[in-house]
């Protein structure tokens, strides 16, 4: 968050300059973006914190029957565990993987254009695309469990499909191109003159890395894992579909969902999602936090480039 | 060792310097990017190679009669679900549903989402971070945190038809839209603005004479890459709209989560349906921008 303002906001126009008072232009310009999400995003968040703390949806006493509910509830409570050990894994695993393989592909590869159109295939298919795609390629009878028995890399064929793993390759295939070519499209504007010099004061490579190369992409690593954090830990469709929504992978956007529109417990439905998306910004907040404190350890500032 | 290197860089030209050393580098990472190269197109090919059986499966088994234990499905090459899936869902309104909500979406979110950007890449004025992060907050919420109060909120007012849907998925694009927009208008030189205020042009005709038409690409960017996120965002479309406001990707959802109901190679007839059209505005949008423009930009170009 604090990255994407960072940048958004630095002064490309500084003759631009026009002082620093809000003129009517300006505010007439930017009215209509406000309203909206004034009306579609924070009217609903408000209007749905007063639902939820209302014990029956016509009641008209405010109390927190529906946190207490939720929280005396073992099976309720264990939801939160449940969607941190879907989300944060595959999170983790993602940025793990991204960051050496953007680091090789930093300077341009060959084939570089046919293998991002391939790898931004899974984003714009969307959730619900690459789950059912699951459903028959890593069945007992699927081409994946054909080709690792064909070369006697497993006995017999493995389960995968309805269990947590399932739903860790649907997020990892959709999160690892998108970790991938965030953290990429950050490493590739390092400028090079600064490994350049790296090498030149007698680093070898991996020194490189570590001290410069991996500092200055630090925070485009934070937001990266950010953004797909935000979209693990809201896992609907396809915890639904490749997972065991009933217990291994009832995560809380499940929860939420059924309380609200399958049990018609709209106050507690609504409570259950908003506690997910503060939980997901207090992670936020937390590796942002951390981030901007190593930040503060480098000499470098990076973002940029420089 | 370190010193001397340093003091070398420091005491030399740049030019003295820098030739042998770079050459140095070069010649030591040929040798390590054997094995660099290796992880690097093992790793990335095995991911791949499973994406391609995945989209496989999901294309032959639409096209069979049927699949058991075998590598190719029975009776190859029948189209008799995709009849099955045109007599069960009005697919033609799926699609028309589809791009009215992902172009009436992206042209509201364009609409807004310009002047806004505009003032953002122009102006400086205090608590701006606040502003940017105020726009950027829908992107940092998971869609269902705030979908399920506004789907109870919104069908009060509005209903499930179409013009709701649409105004609900312009919230989690609008993010997106400023944020491509913003370093395309600060490119704009504001010279010409200026030069177009002393040649006697007011503000709107300096904003739509000048700076909208330099804007145009930026424009075009935008509208295509959130045409095409729209088209396979799911959770708001499944929340809010009602049966006949459903769009292709929701009534996908619906026929796999109920798996039972109908034939499964009647699903995948419904999912290459849906593949086929994003395919379509994939390609479209790939001559217009770069493959990497579909993952937000962290820094403006």
């Amino acid at each position: 968050m604090a990255e994407i303002t960072h940048l958004a906001t630095e002064p490309k126009a500084v003759s631009n300059k026009v002082a620093f008072r809000v003129d009517y232009a300006s505010i007439l310009l930017s009215l209509p973006a406000i309203l909206l999400v004034l009306g579609l995003f924070f009217y609903p968040l408000l209007s749905g914190l007063a639902t939820s703390l209302r014990p029956t949806e016509n009641a008209t006493t405010f109390s927190l029957t529906n946190y207490i509910q939720f929280f005396s509830t073992p099976d309720q409570v264990n939801t939160i565990w449940t969607t941190f050990q879907v989300a944060l894994p595959v999170t983790l695993f993602s940025v793990l993987v991204s960051v050496p393989l953007a680091y090789y592909m930093r300077r341009g590869v060959k084939f570089e254009r046919i293998l991002t159109i391939i790898l931004i295939l899974p984003i714009t298919l969307g959730n619900v695309m690459v789950a059912q795609s699951m459903l028959d390629y890593f069945s007992p009878t699927g081409w994946f469990n054909r080709v690792l028995l064909l070369f006697h890399i497993i006995p017999q064929p493995v389960t995968i499909l309805h269990h947590w793993l399932a739903v860790e390759i649907a997020l990892f295939i959709q999160g690892f191109p998108f970790t991938f070519l965030l953290i990429l499209g950050y490493m590739s504007a390092i400028n090079p003159d600064l490994e350049r010099a790296s090498r030149m004061l007698g680093a070898k490579a991996s020194q490189t890395f570590w001290r410069v190369v991996l500092p200055i992409s630090l925070p485009g690593i934070a937001v990266a894992f950010c953004l797909n954090f935000v979209a693990n830990f809201s896992v609907f469709p396809s915890a639904n579909l490749v997972g065991e929504p009933s217990h291994e992978t009832r995560v809380l956007a499940i929860a939420a969902y059924e309380t609200a529109f399958t049990s018609y417990n709209i106050p507690l439905g609504t409570a259950i999602a908003l506690l997910m998306g503060l939980i997901e910004l207090v992670v936020i907040g937390v590796v942002l936090w951390l981030q901007s404190k190593s930040a503060r350890g480098a000499t470098i500032s990076g973002g940029k480039g420089v | 060792m370190k010193n001397d290197a340093l003091h070398d860089a420091i005491s030399a030209t740049a030019s003295e310097v820098l030739t042998p050393h770079k050459l140095q580098p070069r010649t030591m990472k040929k040798r390590k990017n054997i094995w660099a190269a290796l992880i690097f197109y093992v790793a990335i090919g095995f991911f791949i190679l499973n994406l391609i059986g995945m989209v496989g499966t999901v294309v032959l088994d639409s096209l069979g009669q049927q699949w058991f234990n075998t590598w190719l499905p029975k009776g190859l090459f029948t189209t008799q679900w995709y009849a099955f899936e045109f007599s069960d869902h009005d697919i033609v309104q799926l699609l028309s549903n589809t791009f009215i909500v992902a172009i009436g979406a992206t042209v509201i979110a364009l609409l807004i989402g310009f002047p806004a950007a505009y003032v953002l890449a122009r102006k400086q004025f205090r608590y701006k971070g606040v502003l940017i992060t105020f726009y950027l907050l829908p992107m940092l919420v998971p869609p269902l945190a705030y979908g399920i109060p506004l789907a109870t909120v919104l069908l009060r007012y509005l209903g499930g038809e179409l013009p709701g849907v649409i105004l609900v998925n312009v919230i989690p694009i609008l993010p997106f839209v400023i944020l491509i927009l913003m370093p395309f208008i600060e490119q704009v030189d504001t010279s010409m603005e200026a030069a177009s205020h002393m040649l006697g042009a007011n503000h709107i005709q300096t904003f739509f004479r000048i700076v909208v038409p330099l804007i145009i690409p930026g424009l075009l960017t935008a509208g295509i890459l959130t045409i095409v996120r729209v088209i396979a965002m799911f959770e708001l479309t499944y929340l809010v709209a009602n049966a006949d406001a459903g769009t292709l990707v929701v009534t996908l959802y619906g026929d796999a989560f109920a798996s039972g109901m109908r034939p499964e190679q009647a699903i995948n007839a419904m999912a290459v349906v849906y593949m086929l059209t994003t395919m379509v505005l994939l390609i479209i949008a790939l001559t217009f921008v770069k493959p990497t423009q579909f993952v937000v930009r962290l820094k403006g170009e």
